[in-house]
């Protein structure tokens, strides 16, 4: 489930890199970068899974299944987190500049 | 387990190789912003690996893998899950090392072909030009 919610995840910002130049200003293709990592990272762990528990890591108990979700959304979530710490300290549009200059000169 | 510490290595000898090249690439600065430097290509294997070390460290606090005092990682208390470590960073660890590698070497191979072939386009269109 981890894996599929950061495929989903990967694919989605990825779809908004391509599609939105403010976006690119934004720098998205970090995130897209970091969804994809941990996507082929867990990809990797689905293997070694799959090799282990064979055809019953198809199908999960309700209870694994929701708290593999709850587990892949909050990756998510810090994934966003993360790099919303990295768009404000890099300030790719200025914004944070321009208003500390306001307040400064103002 | 532990399988994230492979990735999280190469992550590290990356990033330093990507300010080591960076310098060398300011020292032999040129005009060209047609080529996407050395540099940049390797920061996108420093993201796609330092991304995903730090979604999958993630993943490993949640489950109660590492821990905040020492050894900081729960299989590494006795001799018989050691084992069982090592022998999951040698095969699950190397692996994921591998395949983002190799995905990134996909990627810088595609992006080079498709710059050599713009290059080509538009020498041959100069080359029309001039006739």
């Amino acid at each position: 489930m981890t894996l599929l919610i950061s495929c989903f995840a990967a694919i989605a910002a990825t779809i908004l890199w391509y599609t939105n130049a403010n976006a690119r200003k934004m720098k998205i293709g970090t995130l897209c970068f970091m969804y994809w990592g941990a996507a082929l990272m867990w990809l990797v762990d689905a293997v070694a899974a799959y090799l282990e528990a064979s055809a019953d890591l198809f199908c999960p108990s309700a209870e694994d299944m929701l708290h593999d979700s709850f587990l892949g959304f909050s990756a998510i979530a810090l994934g966003l987190a993360i790099w919303l710490a990295i768009v404000l300290v890099k300030d790719p549009m200025g914004t944070i500049r321009s208003a500390l200059m306001r307040k400064h000169n103002g | 387990m532990a399988c994230i510490i492979v990735p999280m290595t190469e992550a590290i000898i990356t990033t330093i190789a990507a300010k080591v090249v960076k310098k060398h690439e300011a020292a032999s600065l040129t005009n060209d912003t047609e080529i996407i430097p050395i540099s940049e290509k390797i920061g996108w294997l420093n993201k796609l690996l330092w991304g995903g070390s730090a979604l999958l460290a993630f993943e490993h606090i949640w489950h109660g893998e590492i821990t905040p005092v020492f050894p900081f990682l729960t299989a590494a208390t006795d001799a018989a899950s050691r084992a069982a470590m090592l022998h999951e960073m040698a095969t699950s660890g190397v692996a994921m090392s591998v395949l983002v590698t190799a995905v990134w070497g996909c990627m810088v191979a595609v992006v080079s072909r498709m710059h050599k072939k713009k290059n080509d386009a538009c020498l041959i269109q100069k080359e029309v030009q001039q006739l």
